[in-house]
């Protein structure tokens, strides 16, 4: 059974990260994108990380990208037309992308032998309980300063937006 | 084995009554709304109008299903789809009572219970707004895109509110399931005043509820927050290039949000299923008391000589409730029935508040709407929640 989920949001996630690359619309390639964030909160869940999984959603796939689709419809931005490929992208691209894809395989085999590799149930450390108590114990400095950059973001997106509004 | 029949079995009662409730909401609200402003509302169809919701549903069915020329076909297509799917999942992790024993089978009154459910429904209603953005945009009308980004704009200012307002009553219940939220507002303070967040020590949660319920109605893009589908600036909003059955779509979609936004009240709010005063003071006898009341005043209309027309029709109104209470006293049925009446009685008045409001508030100007979210609900649900953790961490066990 899990095995049969991860086959299938594996395909899902990999068909729709191709097709986001592949389509042409902007709108298109954002809810592929969405496609993307969705199946791996479901590849996440199938691991163990329900916290991880929820939050994945409502962040990325129920804020960031809402955004996206927002300004992509506001902006009315058109489909975008082909430019005449470099020759170099034509014969070089795909080489190139086996051969990063291939290289990247062999170093993660080589880092994680398949001994040490993760089961579907096995890790259970991943309700908010336990990731709340993480953060706020042996995490707590780097969590402090995310959101102090985070802070110091927000207040940089407020002085850019009255500086146009004057 | 059993659990999958069981979980079949409830899944398809689930769905039975969830769509039920779609189909006389409808005619319930148009009720509602009529006799506020001194009309009738819908008498024509069958008796007090009540077959008013299939002649709409076959109106609906045999319109012409239009796709503009000029539409994204895909996602003209997806986005009713979607609107609905999102409207109708979170009804499966509501608890609408306690563990129960049917037929000899012991089985929670809900679907699944999550350890993530409120995150889960709130990761749901994050979600829910592409069905109607994306409908905007793919109808490729300029009324629909209007509707489309306004609706954008009004559900992410107004899920901020909304998401911290929920974080205020978890505090006090320390839990995350929704099955654990509605157990943990069980109990009575001096024997009467119930363990709800409302009133629940050491913070009571009633400016958060109303943040909770105010947000609520913007999430749902109902009046006075219809700006998606203003019809007098708009035409129908996101809305206007769909009919027929993709049209219907929307339409359940907004109801079934309403319900499920009602019903996320009632958990987070007013105790679920937990009686509003204790079982041992007679709380079990009230939902007998009170169809029998609902039986007696439509057999006194019904008998009534100016209301000739109901001669029959009310008199057996009232027989079918004088039946249902006479169903609240049989023992083996009780533990079932009691919890769901509580939880539909709560959620009732609250989808009845709904419809109060719609009856009566103006829309409001669309730089209000963007106004009241960000100066003054927002800072208003901040408030509450320091203040409850502030509590909770002083005064709490």
């Amino acid at each position: 059974m899990d095995l049969v989920l991860f086959l299938t949001f594996a395909v899902v996630a990999v068909g729709c990260a191709i097709n986001l690359v592949l389509q042409r619309h902007p709108i298109s390639a954002a809810i592929s994108l969405i496609g993307v964030m969705a199946s791996l909160a479901v590849l996440y869940l199938l691991l163990g990380a329900e916290f991880i999984a929820a939050v994945q959603v409502i962040v990325y796939a129920g804020a960031i990208m809402v955004l996206f689709v927002f300004v992509i419809m506001l902006l009315n931005a058109e489909a975008e037309g082909k430019t005449g490929r470099s020759l170099v992208a034509r014969y070089v691209g795909l080489p190139s992308l086996f051969l990063f894809l291939s290289l990247l395989g062999f170093l993660i085999h080589a880092l994680y032998p398949s001994s040490e590799r993760t089961t579907f149930g096995g890790f259970t450390g991943g309700t908010a309980e336990n990731v709340g108590r993480l953060l706020f114990t042996d995490y707590l400095l780097p969590f402090e300063v995310t959101s102090i950059l985070i802070l110091v973001a927000i207040l940089g997106a407020v002085i850019l937006a009255r500086k146009e509004a004057d | 084995m059993e659990f999958i029949i069981v979980t079949l079995v409830k899944a398809a009662v689930w769905a039975a009554a969830i769509l039920f409730a779609l189909l006389y909401l409808q005619w319930v609200e148009r009720k509602v709304i009529a006799h506020v402003q001194l009309r009738m509302g819908p008498s024509r169809v069958g008796p007090h109008g009540l077959l008013q919701p299939l002649a709409d549903v076959v109106k609906l069915l045999t319109k012409e299903d239009l796709v503009p020329a000029a539409a994204d076909k895909f996602l003209y297509l997806l986005a009713p789809f979607l609107a609905v799917a999102l409207a109708l999942l979170p009804v499966a992790v509501f608890p609408f009572g306690p563990e129960v024993e049917i037929f000899g089978v012991r089985t929670s009154l809900q679907l699944a219970d999550l350890n993530i459910g409120v995150l889960f429904l709130l990761a749901i209603s994050s979600l829910s707004v592409y069905g109607i953005a994306l409908a905007g945009w793919s109808s490729n009308s300029k009324y629909s895109l209007l509707g489309g980004l306004r609706s954008g704009a009004q559900m992410i200012s107004y899920e901020l509110p909304l998401a911290i307002a929920v974080v205020a009553p978890l505090l006090l219940a320390n839990t995350l399931s929704l099955r654990g939220l509605a157990e943990s507002q069980g109990g009575y303070y001096w024997g009467w005043i119930p363990h709800w967040n409302v009133f629940r020590l050491p913070a009571p949660q009633i400016v958060g509820c109303l943040v909770f319920l105010i947000a609520g109605f913007a999430e749902t893009n109902r009046v006075p927050f219809d700006l998606p589908e203003a019809e007098n600036e708009l035409v129908g909003g996101f809305h206007t290039e769909y009919s027929s059955l993709k049209f219907a779509c929307f339409f359940m979609a907004e109801y079934a949000n309403m319900i499920s936004s009602c019903a996320f009240a009632t958990l987070l709010y007013f105790g679920a299923w937990q009686p509003l005063w204790p079982e041992a003071r007679g709380s079990w006898l009230f939902p007998t008391f009170f169809f029998a009341l609902v039986g007696l005043v439509a057999l006194y209309h019904g008998l009534h000589p100016a209301r000739r027309k109901d001669r029959v029709t009310l008199p057996v109104v009232a027989l079918a409730f004088f039946g249902i209470a006479a169903v609240f006293q049989i023992p083996f049925l009780r533990p079932i029935l009691l919890p769901i009446f509580w939880f539909g009685l709560k959620t009732g008045f609250l989808l009845f508040t709904f419809m109060w409001v719609r009856a009566t508030l103006p829309r409001f100007r669309y730089d209000q709407l963007m106004g009241f979210a960000w100066k003054f609900l927002f800072p208003v649900a901040m408030v509450n929640l320091l203040v409850t953790g502030w509590l909770v961490a002083v005064y709490g066990e």
